[in-house]
């Protein structure tokens, strides 16, 4: 048996690696997605107060401290039982909505443009953000530069410190805006909904227009169904802040909605020992391994996911893309992994108009944006829409509001065994007989990216590729081969 | 430096939350001129390059190593030794690196308590075998390794020697810049200092109006809404300020929310923890020992709210090892 | 360890000059009867007992800690440097506790010059109690590299 690793790929919180065993015919017998990392959260928020939480989970991670922030404070709002003013809520939605672009415009042109725009066959040293800048233009670089660093700036501006902000507090929101502030906002908004449509204009240019890549996208290798999760409104439609969390089934048809509250009834987490990270899936399928469709709990929780779960999008030109996405890949719901980085384009437009209605709202600058707590604290469940999926926050306190237990599922987590899946049908695609192409490199990349951006992380900024490196062990252990990429 | 004059530049995250190299992203336009001035042969999240390349330069080959995440595991440790050897100049970046930083609470604990929290006892984990991660486990393919979950998390300079310090969690990008400046310019203060900081503390950043503390009743800050020209300590919600360094701009503060101290100790302070706990002490207007507890009785989480930056750095490190 | 095996503890002692440091020279003058295990740090006033110098004493291996100086309201030689102790002294001990230092290990009040008998007593009393909890050995948590 011949062993195979992969290390170290980039980030999943952290660090990951890849182990793919071969068989004596040189076949892929296994291939494992091993998360070499833990830190613990869960246990040390023991003993901490809750409302702190809020500043304790952001350094989960600090690509996404904006979802943890905001899961954490609706945790607390439940544990304390108070309902933040309707402005508060506006404001921790417009707060999200900026960040939620900003997040998805790193995801896009950092991590997955260079693959569409340049080819995924253009020289490793061109395929990354400063290729992508040449080829389409300084202008349009610095705009993504710019158009990321005005929605950080709304973060900011509400949350002190850009990255790891600090803004929503049990019952509502520390700090109200003033109108110049909301005139900002708005400015900004305008111009980020003018860059999602752009966005979006651009991918149609380039990706879709090109029978190559719409090839790739329908392929079977980057086609998996399963369940997939997201947050609705109240009319089905997708939202990131706040609602019930709807899952569908490969077929499309709502398999269940729940409440946060409810959500140890949905999902439990299976413990393997061969990695540190925990494996969700849906309690009532139950756990088959790693393996997708309708038989097995594994579900996905991605951009992807999120309007594969809704009826649709709430604001207009946002819906309009979204219909325009299923009439073109041949209806609900999708199951093209690829095609994750076009509906994370929708949900950018979705977040800049958001961003757009909320800051144009009449009630934004309404001073009232906290409640006080008078309630006991007792237990609380927190949910939101993380970039990289469904955010799950559960804290049980005491009566003086010190956490007894923690519970978190976090977004990334969600897609740990689809992405698992996804390596080791990559690997069983391109690894046959022993014969090892540098293909794989590629291939297994590209099965991450569409699955989990945060496997790439935002800042895999300048080369627009993984580090990927594949050594080829013989049956005793000796290195052989290392396959990397030039 | 390279032939081309460039500076040779690594960065690195050991156990992170990625925070640090959004922070650097933040750079945003002057990551443009990073690029001028020097040649990036190692960061794992940006560029391409391997463990392997790393161990296959020469000693002291980097100039200059930003190093962010604190040191959780064995995988952790055998980097940070590398990348001391490979490089001229270590940083620790963030307060990860610098002093251990929120992760760094975990030392109030153990691997086995955080394994059984985790791996047992989580409300949605299904696990009726009782199956935690090993370090060395046989697949019916063959062995997977995991690296070994230390039982504290320690800071880079607690595994190996450090050269600078650039606090903050993340550090500002303004602070980020001048470092970067001032390395280019070769004009780096002696070995062992506190850079991309002040000397003094985030009170002197902050706009809130001081006066003569007295508090006869601590809130947590969901309890009360302060007013927002007033020092929060004031008004009896405990801030950091006064035990921090400067350097943010008091940021927290600016959206009334409390400094948490991710700016680590202020110079000449060895303990943030001790120094802020001295300070909420000396506010409390008490003049019987009794009324003192009680007042004090009420801040229920002194480690978390003293320490919530530095326990890794701090003179006890952890808590007790039963 | 003593030569009969016993556990012989070792306590630090921050004593104001004004007070207890005067009650515990009496008593050793006076040859009342104290264990050898405390060492005693004078320092002017227990208002100057920075917390760091109750952490510090643990974290280079005492095992038991002793802070006492003159009775509040007045005896202080300062006027109030007694004050500032017991604002901070129970935040001490809350913070020894989440460490895992039991609370027999830390001991702080009040010893007027003239209760010479009262510290002996403390330090016989003390010494025993700490002897119980056995050693503290805070640096030994961290002498395995692996860890
Ligand atoms: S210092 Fe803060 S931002 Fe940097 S890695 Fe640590 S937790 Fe993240
Ligand atoms: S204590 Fe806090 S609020 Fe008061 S001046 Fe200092 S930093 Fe500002
Ligand atoms: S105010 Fe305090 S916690 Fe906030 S960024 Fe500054 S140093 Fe860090
Ligand atoms: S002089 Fe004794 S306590 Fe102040």
């Amino acid at each position: 048996m011949q062993k195979i690793s992969i290390d170290p790929i980039t980030r999943l919180e952290g660090h990951g690696r890849i182990d793919i065993f071969l068989n004596d015919e040189g076949d892929v017998a296994n291939a494992y997605m091993v998360i070499p990392e833990l830190r613990g959260f869960e246990k040390f928020a023991e003993g901490r107060l809750v409302e702190e939480m809020n500043d304790i989970t952001p350094r989960i991670c600090g690509v996404c401290p904006e979802a943890h922030h905001m899961a954490a404070t609706k945790a607390c709002d439940a544990v304390y039982h108070v309902d933040p003013p309707p402005t508060a809520k506006k404001l921790r939605e417009l707060f999200y909505s900026a960040f939620y672009v900003a997040d998805h415009t790193v995801h896009f042109y950092i991590l997955a443009a260079p693959d569409f725009v340049l080819g995924p066959d253009a020289p490793p040293a061109q395929r990354n953000i400063l290729g992508l800048i040449h080829k389409v233009g300084v202008e349009t670089g610095t705009a993504v530069i710019q158009a990321r660093g005005k929605a950080m700036d709304i973060v900011g501006a509400l949350g002190g410190r850009k990255v790891h902000p600090t803004f929503g507090v049990p019952g509502g929101v520390a700090k109200k805006i003033t109108e110049e502030e909301r005139a900002q906002f708005e400015k900004t908004a305008r111009e980020l909904v003018d860059f999602a449509l752009f966005s979006l204009q651009l991918f149609k240019d380039v990706v879709l227009k090109n029978k190559a890549y719409v090839d790739l996208i329908l392929s079977e290798a980057f086609t998996m169904p399963t369940y997939y999760m997201g947050t609705v409104d109240a009319n089905n439609k997708v939202n990131f802040y706040d609602g019930k969390v709807r899952v569908v089934g490969p077929d499309g048809k709502e398999f269940v909605k729940y409440s946060p509250n409810e959500y140890l009834e949905v999902v439990a987490e299976r413990v393997e020992p061969w990695t540190y990270l925990k494996f969700p899936y849906l309690k009532k399928v139950g756990w088959k391994g790693l393996v997708a469709g309708k038989d097995s709990g594994v579900y996905q929780a991605t951009p992807l996911s999120r309007l594969n779960a809704a009826d649709g999008m709430a604001t207009p030109r946002a819906q309009e893309a979204y219909e325009e996405f299923y009439a073109t890949l041949g209806g609900k719901p999708v199951h093209h992994t690829l095609a994750t980085h076009w509906a994370r384009l929708i949900e950018l437009l979705y977040a800049a108009e958001r961003l757009l209605e909320l800051s144009t709202d009449p009630e934004i600058t309404n001073p009232h944006v906290r409640n006080l707590p008078t309630e006991k604290p007792t237990e609380g469940v927190g949910i939101v829409e993380a970039p990289r999926g469904t955010l799950t926050h559960h804290y049980v306190t005491d009566e003086r509001g010190v956490v007894k237990k923690a519970n978190l599922i976090v977004g990334t987590t969600n897609n740990y065994a689809p992405i698992a899946i996804a390596v080791r049908q990559a690997a069983q695609a391109v690894i046959k007989k022993g014969v090892i192409t540098e293909g794989i490199l590629n291939r297994v990349e590209m099965a991450f990216r569409s699955y989990d951006p945060c496997f790439g992380c935002a800042t895999h900024t300048l080369t627009g590729q993984m580090p990927l490196e594949v050594r080829i062990f013989d049956a005793n252990g000796v290195l052989k081969e290392v396959l990397e990429r030039e | 430096m390279g032939q081309n004059g460039k500076l040779k530049l690594g960065l690195y995250w050991a156990a992170s939350c990625g925070g640090c190299e959004i922070a650097v992203v933040e750079l945003r336009e002057k990551l443009l001129i990073v690029d001028q001035v020097a040649d990036i042969v190692f960061w794992p999240v940006a560029t391409d390059f391997k463990y392997k390349d790393v161990e296959a330069y020469p000693d002291g080959y980097m100039d200059v190593c930003f190093f962010n995440g604190a040191i959780r595991t064995s995988e952790n440790e055998h980097l940070a030794h590398l990348l001391r050897k490979k490089s001229k100049i270590l940083v620790a970046f963030g307060s990860c690196a610098y002093e251990g930083c929120i992760p760094g609470l975990a030392n109030l604990f153990d691997r086995e308590s955080i394994f059984r929290r985790v791996y047992l006892e989580s409300e949605s984990v299904d696990n009726p075998n009782k199956v935690v991660p090993q370090t060395t486990y046989q697949m019916p393919e063959g062995e997977i390794h995991i690296p070994k979950f230390y039982n504290t998390v320690k800071t880079l300079a607690q595994v190996t020697d450090v050269d600078y310090f650039l606090p903050g969690c993340p550090p500002q990008d303004p602070q980020i810049w001048a470092v970067i400046e001032a390395i280019v310019a070769g004009k780096l203060p002696p070995k062992g200092s506190v850079v991309g900081a002040n000397e003094k503390t985030v009170c002197d950043e902050c706009k809130h109006v001081r006066e003569e503390k007295k508090i006869k009743k601590f809130y947590r800050y969901h309890e009360i809404i302060p007013d927002s020209t007033k020092c929060l300590f004031d008004q009896g919600i405990i801030c950091a300020g006064p035990a921090t360094r400067g350097g943010c701009g008091a940021l927290c503060t600016k959206v009334d929310i409390p400094c948490r101290g991710c700016y680590g100790p202020p110079p000449n302070v060895c303990d943030q923890g001790a120094s802020l706990l001295a300070a909420v002490a000396s506010v409390v207007d008490a003049d019987t020992e009794e009324d003192a507890r009680r007042i004090v009785s009420e801040i229920l989480d002194p480690v978390g709210t003293f320490y919530r930056f530095s326990l890794p750095a701090s003179l006890l490190h952890r808590a007790r090892l039963s | 360890m003593s030569g009969n095996g016993r556990f012989e503890p070792r306590i630090v002692a921050f004593l104001c000059n004004w007070c207890t440091y005067t009650a515990a020279d009496t008593a050793g003058v006076s040859r009342m009867k104290q264990p050898p295990n405390v060492d005693i740090i004078r320092v002017m006033c227990t208002g100057r007992i920075d917390p760091v110098f109750v952490l510090k004493a643990f974290a280079e291996g005492a095992d038991g800690v002793i802070v006492s100086g003159c009775h509040p309201p007045g005896d202080c030689h300062y006027n109030n440097g007694n004050y500032k102790t017991f604002r901070r002294m129970p935040l001490v001990e809350a913070l020894l506790q989440q460490y895992g230092i039991e609370e027999g290990r830390f001991h702080w009040g009040w010893i007027s010059g003239a209760e010479a008998p009262k510290w002996a007593e403390l330090t016989r009393e003390f010494t025993e109690q700490v002897r119980k909890l056995g050693p503290l050995n805070w640096k030994q948590q961290f002498a395995s590299k692996e860890d």
